[in-house]
């Protein structure tokens, strides 16, 4: 299982770069929700996956030695809620950008830079 | 009630009664300026609490650390959200009279005041994952400012700036990952415990430099600094000021952090690292903003140069050095923010932020000549302004040769000086440009009927009341280093933080419950 999520989050960080290099605006948005996806499997992965029960416990006494590592998964939650709102704002921008500049090339970005 | 808690509450209280008031420009203008005061009040009572070098905790929601989110405040957090609390409150009421009705209407001081509570929250986390969040509370909220107004060069700063802060903040939850899998916790504190008892310290350093390069995004360190000169001169005035202000010292202080609370293990490569970086900062920075000719451009090559010497604080790693660190944070806080406020008040009076395009303004009105030339030459270093000392203390630390880097870090030393140079002549450049020089042909004179008395009062005003706190660590540098080197201490011995957060006791069985994973059956 985790050679397979590995290779998964291989390729999903692969396809975000790909994806962040590219000159359109909205591809570059597309990038960086990819890239947040894939860290989030990170994290999944890097957490510690074991087969067992789920972290609960119904007495006092009861041990969490076979349960799943429930922190992991609360930070993915979280992490999952940001970069939902964070991919509707960076769609509303790039959506205004276009609309401002008339372009959605990021070469052609370059006024501000000028002398 | 604690000051900690309030320095949060605050913030956000005050941005969402901007919100409830609508679109009355009236309350949300005296609703923003007056919740920046009374932070600026909460902070000087947390700094009035850790004075005595106590560190404060508090456990939100009563769980204990390391399980529960914790805030810390110690010395250093005391001092940055003191100082951010101060340019807020200048940013705030330099807004009044800078920013368009516009964009106060679609929100601008609510989302100024959810900025400065991600910024202090930032400060005075306790827990790294917890600071991601509050980063993320910090840079949702700069990209509404960045964006707000919606003008081509905004939009065309926004799109890099985002961009790039997002690919940081993945960088930094990547690192999280990998470091709670590593060691699992998330608690600061817990982490500096934990990770000395690591089986594979190496592991260990390559998740330093996933927030090395992380923070370093956000600190704009050498080579990932582009993101900020492309878009720091974009936004109004008001907003640029508060963004070089307070944005990349976040990262700086997130950088201090980590790499002396957590990731101490192997210092010559983390710290020669940092050291190395310290040095192609402060020179491409400054290289970066002697051949500019925009007022803001030039001033934000300038943010990436100073913080090569923060930087080079931090890796030299000695009580001195860190102390100087410290110290050169909150002057160059408040002596940067400043020079954006003037900038804006000479774009009011001529026009234009080409330096070309402006001139004749020690003539038309000296007293500005007076107020840009402290922080100028704060900026470059003379003596007896608050930049001489923030110099003084890092160059001295560098050739004290008590370091671990031996004779390297004379050489950053000397680099350090040379850059100072550098930094004088630019800041020189702008003085004869737009204050010296007269007025060029073809470009309209300084027109001085531009501002009304209000708006002069209110531009005026908060520059002024920097350029005194300028003045005051000039002139009482042992009053101010005095902080930071109590900060620096308390920095070296990551111990006191340790005791602090978790009280001496083992942290096993809290509640009846042992997640052997964690904490196994010999703790």
């Amino acid at each position: 299982m985790q050679i397979v999520l590995a290779i998964t989050i291989g390729v999903l960080y692969a396809a975000a770069v790909y994806l962040l290099l590219r000159r359109g605006v909205v591809r570059v948005v597309m990038g960086v929700s990819l890239l947040s996806q894939a860290v989030n499997l990170l994290i999944f992965t890097a957490g510690g996956i074991k087969e067992g029960g789920s972290p609960f416990v119904a007495g006092a006494s009861t041990s969490l030695a076979n349960a799943a590592d429930p922190l992991p998964q609360a930070l993915i939650l979280t992490a999952i809620v940001i970069s939902f709102g964070v991919l509707a704002f960076t769609l509303a921008m790039a959506y205004r950008a276009d609309k401002s500049t008339g372009t959605d090339d990021v070469d052609d970005l370059r006024s501000t830079d000028a002398q | 009630m604690n000051p900690v808690t309030l320095c949060l509450l605050v913030p956000l209280a005050t941005a969402i009664s901007c919100l409830l008031t609508g679109r009355s420009l009236r309350a949300q203008k005296v609703l923003g300026v007056s919740g920046m005061a009374v932070l600026l009040g909460v902070s000087l009572w947390l700094m009035a609490e850790v004075a005595d070098g106590t560190i404060h905790v508090v456990e939100f929601g009563n769980w204990p650390a390391p399980f529960g989110i914790i805030a810390v405040a110690d010395m250093l957090s005391a001092i940055m959200v003191l100082v951010s609390a101060i340019t807020g409150l200048a940013v705030a009421v330099y807004s009044v009279a800078d920013i368009d009705e516009g964009r106060i209407r679609h929100g601008y001081f609510a989302f100024l005041h959810f900025m400065m509570m991600g910024v202090c929250g930032a400060f005075l986390t306790g827990d790294i994952f917890n600071m991601f969040v509050w980063f993320e509370v910090m840079l949702i909220s700069s990209f509404v400012l960045m964006c707000l107004g919606g003008e081509k060069p905004q939009m065309e700063g926004a799109v890099k700036y985002v961009v790039l802060n997002l690919v940081s903040s993945s960088l930094f939850l990547a690192a999280c990952g990998i470091l709670y899998g590593q060691t699992g916790t998330l608690n600061l504190a817990d982490l500096a415990v934990k990770s000395r008892e690591l089986m594979h310290p190496g592991l260990l350093t390559m998740t330093a430099m996933l927030f090395l390069v992380a923070f370093g995004l956000k600190a704009a360190v050498f080579p990932l600094f582009f993101w900020l000169p492309a878009s720091y001169h974009t936004p109004p005035v008001a907003v640029s000021a508060v963004f070089a202000g307070l944005l990349t010292k976040v990262g700086v202080y997130a950088l201090i952090r980590v790499f002396t609370l957590v990731f101490t293990g192997d210092l010559m490569f983390t710290h020669g690292l940092l050291l190395a970086i310290a040095g192609l900062t402060m020179v491409t920075g400054v290289l970066g903003a002697v051949v500019q000719f925009d007022f803001r451009r030039l001033l934000s090559f300038h943010i990436v140069s100073q913080i090569g010497y923060m930087v080079l604080g931090l890796a030299l790693f000695t009580p001195l050095a860190l102390a100087g660190c410290v110290f050169y944070l909150f002057h160059h806080i408040v002596v940067k923010s400043n020079l954006f406020l003037i900038s804006g008040i000479t774009r009011r009076y001529g026009g234009s932020f080409q330096l070309k395009k402006l001139g004749g303004f020690y003539a038309a009105t000296p007293w500005l000549a007076v107020l840009f030339f402290i922080p100028a030459m704060s900026l470059g270093g003379i003596p007896p302004l608050s930049g001489f000392f923030a110099k003084f203390a890092v160059v001295k630390a560098s050739l004290a040769g008590d370091t671990m880097f031996g004779p390297w870090a004379a050489v950053l030393g000397v680099v350090a000086l040379a850059v100072g140079l550098l930094t004088l002549f630019s800041m020189t450049k702008i003085w004869a440009e737009v204050f010296w020089k007269a007025v060029p042909e073809g470009v309209p004179k300084v027109d001085l009927a531009a501002l009304t008395p209000r708006d002069k009062a209110l531009l005026y005003g908060p520059v002024a009341a920097l350029a005194l706190l300028t003045l005051s660590i000039g002139f009482f540098p042992q009053f101010y280093f005095d902080f930071a080197e109590r900060a620096a201490a308390q920095l070296l011995t990551p111990s006191r933080y340790i005791e602090a957060v978790m009280g001496g006791t083992k942290p096993c069985i809290r509640f009846g419950i042992s997640f052997s994973r964690w904490y196994g059956p010999g703790c």
